[in-house]
C-alpha cells in the first residue's frame, strides 16, 4: 500500500509539473495569436483609440510576463479571476458549463461503457461468429465518420423523420432532472456511437489475448462453460487494459466533445473555450485549459491506481 | 424646409423621414422593405406566448455593456429591454421614440430633444433628462471604448433644459441628427450621480430582462408598464444562441424554436418547401465590397481601380454568392432602398474590353495583383475572390487570389493588405455611411480615399435642409465615388430569415437591420 501512495505522491508532483507548462504554453500560444482582446471584441468597428481605451480597462498595457505571474499567483490561491469580456467570475462561469460538460460525459458514460464492456465480452465468446464481425462493421463504422456526421444522422433518424428526441439541447438550470436526461440523450447517444468501438474492441482483445494462457486451459479443462470461463476467470485479470481505455475515453468525454455541443447547441464547457480563444479572453481560455488538463491528469492517475489494483504485479515492472 | 416647426413629428403621425425632412410629401413613401410574405391574414396581433428565437450569433465573451455591441444577439437584446432617442421604422424614416418630438435651429447645429412623458425604468425610476445624457456621455470622452464615439465627434455640448428637454449642440449643422443619436449602441440607461451602469440590464423596453448568460440564451418577460401600448405582445421572449446554421434550420422544422435569422441561402428553397415555415426577406443597406487602399501602390492608380471595377461580373456574384437573394451594387455604398439613392447613375456592367483598355493605360500590363479574402469578410467571399480572378483573367487582368485566415482578419487584413473583401452593415443615412467610410481620415475609410470635391459636398450636404439640393449632392457624391473611389461594390445582400407560421411579423418589416431592424421582439406576435 505504502508503495502505491509514493506512487500517487509521486504523480500528482508531475501532475502539477504538467498543469504549469500547460498554462505557459497556452499562454504563450495566445500571446502569439494575431490581435488581443480588445481587437477581438470590438471587431471591424475598432479604432486606435477605443482599442486603447479598452486596453487600459483591462489591464492589457502590462506586459505579458507581469500579467502571467500575476494570474498564477491567483490560481494558486484559487482564485481564478474575472472574464476579461464581461468581468464575470471565472468560477462562476466555468462552474455552470462544467456542471453541464459533466453530465453530458456521465450520461454518454453510463450508455457506453456498459455496452462496450458486454458488447466486447459477447464478441469474445463468439469470436469469429457473425455477431463479432457485425458488432466490429458497425462499431468501427461509427468511430470512422466525424461526429458532427453521426449527429446530424441521429437527428435525421431521430428528431426530424421520427420525432422522438429534440433536435437541440436546450438546457438550462431550471431544467428538471429527468427533462435534462432526455434531452441529452441524442448527443449522448452520438457520443457512444464514437467511443464505443474503442473500448467494445479493447475488451474483446484483452480477453482473447488471455484466453490462450494456461489457467484458462485448466478451466477449460475442469468442463467449465465458455461464458464463465470468461466471466469469472478471465475478465478480472484482463481488467488492467480496458480500465485504461475506458478511462482514456472518459476523459475525451469530458474535453472533446466541443463539435456535439455545437451541433446540439449544448452550454458545455467546450463552446466556452472555443469562444473564450477567438476573442483572446485569456483568463478563461487558461481556466477551462487548467480544468483539461486537470481531468486528463487525474483519470490518467485513476487508471494506473485502478489497474495496480487489479493487477498489483504490476507495482514491479521486470 | 420652412419652419423648423416641421422637424418636431409626433410618434402617432406616421411621418416618413422625407416627409419631415423636405416637406417633399409628393415623392411618397417608397418602403424601405419588402415583405416576402404571401396570402397573409388580416392583421391582428394576438398577445401573450412565450417566443423562442435561435440567433446565429452571440459569444459567451458578450455582455450588457453597450460599447462592445457588435452583433446579430447583443443588437436584439438591446432593442428588447432598451429604448432610444428615436426608432428607424419600415420607410427607413426615423421617428421619436423617448424623444417625443425633437426641434433643430435653421442651421441644424442645436438640437432640443422633447422628452416622452411618464417613461419609467424597469426598476420604477422615470426617464428624465439626466438619463438620457449619461447615457449619450458614457460613448463620448477620452476613456470610452465605444464605437459610437466617432458617431458624437461632432457633439459640442450636451445640456438639460429643465427635466424633460435635451440640447445638443454640434460642431456644424446635421441634418440627419435624429438618426445618429438613434444609433443602437445610445440605448439609455438609468443614470445614478451622472453614470449609467454600462452591465446593467435596466431599461425602458417593452421587456425586462429575466436571465441572461452570455453565448447560451437571454430571457426577458413583458413590461407591464410600457409606454407602446400597442407593442412588446409576448408575455416571454427567448433568444437561444444557435451558431450551427444546421442545427439552427433544424431546430426551426423540428418546433424547437419559433423563429431564426440568417437562413442557409444554399438550401433556403428546400425550407421554403416546408409546410409551416414562412421564410421572409429584408431588402436593407447591407453590402459587399472589396476596398484598395488608394494610397499605396498600385491602387493609388484610378486607371487601375477602373479596370478592375469594370472586370468584374456583378450578375453572375449576385446568382452564385448570393443566389439571388440580392440586387447589384455601383461601386458605391448608397443602398437602393436609401433616401437619395442616385437611380439616373448608369450601372456599371461586366465589360472585359474596356477593363483591359485601362488596366493597359495604368501600365500595369502583366503585373499579378492580389486579393486578399477570408470568409470572415462575408459569407462566402473566397469564392467571390475566385470568381473575379476568372472574370478578370477575361480581360487580361491576372488576380491571385490569397486565402487569409478567419481568425483576426479585421485586425489583420482588412486595412492593412492592399486589396480585400470586406462587409458593411451599411448605415440609413447617406450622410453617415459616407462619412464613416469616406471621408478624407475617417477611422474606417477603409480605402484610405481623399477626394476635395467630395470632402467639400460631404460638408455642404450635412447641413443643407433643402432636400432638392441634398439629393443633387449626394448624387454627385454617389457618381465620384463610383468613378474615382477605392471601393469595388458588387453587390447589397438582403436579410433573409424564417419563421413558423404560428408567428405574425409586422405587416411591414423594417430593413435597417435583420429580423424587422432587430425589433421582432417588439413588434411581431403570435398569429
Amino acid at each position: 500500500m505504502a508503495q502505491i501512495m509514493k506512487m500517487v505522491a509521486q504523480r500528482f508532483a508531475l501532475g502539477f509539473l504538467t498543469l504549469f507548462v500547460v498554462s505557459l504554453i497556452i499562454f504563450l500560444g495566445i500571446e502569439l495569436l494575431p490581435g488581443d482582446i480588445a481587437e477581438e471584441i470590438l471587431g471591424q468597428s475598432a479604432t486606435p483609440e477605443t482599442v486603447a481605451a479598452f486596453r487600459r480597462e483591462l489591464g492589457l498595457d502590462v506586459p505579458a510576463h507581469i500579467r502571467y505571474v500575476e494570474w498564477l499567483w491567483n490560481m494558486l490561491q484559487g482564485d481564478m479571476g474575472r472574464s476579461l469580456a464581461n468581468k464575470r467570475e471565472i468560477s462562476e462561469l466555468i462552474g455552470l458549463r462544467f456542471g453541464n460538460t459533466l453530465f453530458l460525459a456521465v450520461t454518454a458514460a453510463a450508455i457506453s461503457v456498459p455496452l462496450a464492456l458486454t458488447l466486447g465480452v459477447l464478441a469474445a465468446l463468439y469470436r469469429y461468429s457473425f455477431y463479432d464481425r457485425a458488432v466490429n462493421v458497425v462499431t468501427l463504422s461509427s468511430i470512422s465518420f466525424p461526429e458532427f456526421f453521426v449527429a446530424y444522422i441521429l437527428i435525421f433518424f431521430l428528431a426530424v423523420t421520427y420525432p422522438v428526441f429534440p433536435s437541440i439541447a436546450n438546457i438550462s438550470d431550471a431544467t428538471p432532472f429527468w427533462e435534462k436526461v432526455y434531452k441529452v440523450l441524442l448527443p449522448a447517444l452520438t457520443l457512444t456511437l464514437v467511443v464505443v468501438a474503442h473500448m467494445m474492441r479493447m475488451t474483446r482483445a484483452a480477453i482473447i489475448n488471455l484466453l490462450a494462457s494456461p489457467y484458462i486451459e485448466m478451466a477449460n479443462l475442469k468442463g467449465l462453460s465458455r461464458a464463465r470461463i470468461i466471466v469469472k476467470h478471465a475478465l478480472p485479470n484482463a481488467l488492467a487494459p480496458i480500465i485504461n481505455v475506458v478511462v482514456i475515453n472518459l476523459a475525451y468525454l469530458i474535453v472533446g466533445v466541443v463539435v456535439v455541443e455545437v451541433v446540439f447547441v449544448y452550454p458545455g464547457l467546450g463552446q466556452l473555450m472555443v469562444d473564450s480563444v477567438s476573442k483572446r479572453d485569456l483568463p478563461v481560455v487558461q481556466a477551462s485549459a487548467m480544468i483539461f488538463a486537470g481531468t486528463y491528469v487525474l483519470l490518467n492517475l485513476l487508471a494506473d491506481i485502478l489497474s495496480i489494483l487489479t493487477n498489483p504485479r504490476l507495482l514491479h515492472p521486470r | 424646409m420652412t419652419s423648423n416647426k416641421k422637424l418636431a413629428a409626433p410618434l402617432s403621425a406616421d411621418v416618413s423621414r422625407r416627409g419631415f425632412l423636405g416637406g417633399t410629401a409628393a415623392l411618397g413613401i417608397t418602403a424601405a422593405s419588402t415583405s416576402a410574405l404571401m396570402g397573409r391574414k388580416a392583421y391582428a396581433a394576438k398577445k401573450g406566448g412565450h417566443l423562442r428565437a435561435g440567433i446565429g450569433h452571440g459569444s459567451t465573451t458578450d455582455s450588457l455593456d453597450p460599447a462592445t455591441w457588435e452583433n446579430g444577439f447583443s443588437l436584439s437584446m438591446d432593442y428588447t429591454l432598451f429604448n432610444h432617442l428615436g426608432e428607424v421604422d419600415h420607410t427607413g424614416g426615423v421617428k421619436p421614440e423617448l424623444a417625443e418630438s425633437w426641434e433643430a435651429s435653421p442651421d441644424a447645429k442645436t438640437w432640443s430633444f422633447k422628452l416622452r412623458k411618464g417613461v419609467e425604468f424597469h426598476n420604477g425610476k422615470s426617464l428624465e433628462a439626466e438619463d438620457v445624457i449619461a447615457s449619450i456621455q458614457y460613448h463620448m470622452g477620452e476613456d470610452t471604448k465605444s464605437p459610437a464615439k466617432s458617431l458624437l465627434k461632432q457633439v459640442t455640448s450636451i445640456k438639460a433644459d429643465g427635466k424633460n428637454e435635451v440640447v445638443i449642440e454640434l460642431e456644424s449643422g446635421n441634418a440627419d441628427f435624429p438618426y445618429v443619436i438613434s444609433d443602437y449602441h445610445i440605448a439609455i440607461k438609468p443614470s445614478k450621480d451622472g453614470k449609467i451602469d454600462p452591465t446593467g440590464g435596466i431599461g425602458t423596453g417593452g421587456y425586462v430582462l429575466e436571465s441572461y448568460e452570455p453565448g447560451v440564451r437571454f430571457m426577458a418577460n413583458k413590461n407591464k408598464n410600457y409606454f407602446k401600448s400597442d407593442r412588446a405582445h409576448f408575455d416571454q421572449v427567448e433568444f437561444i444562441t444557435i451558431i450551427d446554421l444546421a442545427a439552427r434550420q433544424n431546430a426551426l422544422t423540428t418546433g424547437e424554436i419559433d423563429m431564426m435569422d440568417r437562413a442557409d441561402l444554399k438550401t433556403v428553397h428546400l425550407l421554403k418547401r416546408k409546410p409551416g415555415i414562412n421564410v421572409m426577406e429584408t431588402v436593407g443597406y447591407k453590402h459587399y465590397t472589396f476596398p484598395m487602399r488608394t494610397d499605396t501602390a498600385p491602387f493609388d492608380n484610378n486607371e487601375l481601380r477602373l479596370a478592375l471595377k469594370y472586370a468584374l461580373d456583378r450578375e453572375e456574384l449576385v446568382k452564385k454568392i448570393l443566389r439571388g437573394h440580392g440586387v447589384i451594387g455601383n461601386d458605391h455604398p448608397i443602398s437602393p432602398t436609401n433616401q437619395y439613392h442616385a437611380d439616373g447613375l448608369a450601372q456599371r456592367s461586366y465589360d472585359p474590353d474596356k477593363a483591359k483598355f485601362h488596366f493597359k493605360k495604368a501600365g500595369m500590363d502583366g503585373t499579378v495583383i492580389q486579393l486578399s479574402a477570408a470568409d470572415a469578410a462575408f459569407p462566402g467571399a473566397v469564392d467571390a475572390a475566385v470568381l473575379y480572378k476568372e472574370h478578370a483573367a477575361k480581360a487580361g487582368i491576372n488576380i491571385e487570389v490569397v486565402r487569409e485566415p478567419n481568425d483576426g482578419y479585421w485586425s489583420n487584413v482588412w486595412m492593412k493588405k492592399g486589396w480585400g473583401a470586406c462587409y458593411w452593415g451599411g448605415r440609413p443615412t447617406e450622410d453617415w455611411m459616407f462619412t464613416t467610410a469616406y471621408a478624407a481620415g475617417a477611422d474606417w475609410n477603409d480605402t484610405f480615399w481623399k477626394h476635395d470635391r467630395f470632402n467639400e459636398l460631404l460638408l455642404a450636404a450635412r447641413a443643407e435642409l433643402d432636400s432638392d439640393k441634398r439629393r443633387t449632392m449626394y448624387y454627385e457624391m454617389q457618381e465620384i465615388v463610383s468613378n474615382e473611389g477605392g471601393v469595388v461594390v458588387p453587390m447589397f445582400a438582403n436579410y433573409v430569415f424564417a419563421a413558423s407560421d404560428k408567428i405574425l411579423p409586422s405587416e411591414q418589416m423594417a430593413g435597417n437591420w435583420e429580423l424587422d431592424g432587430a425589433k421582432f421582439a417588439e413588434r411581431w406576435s403570435f398569429a
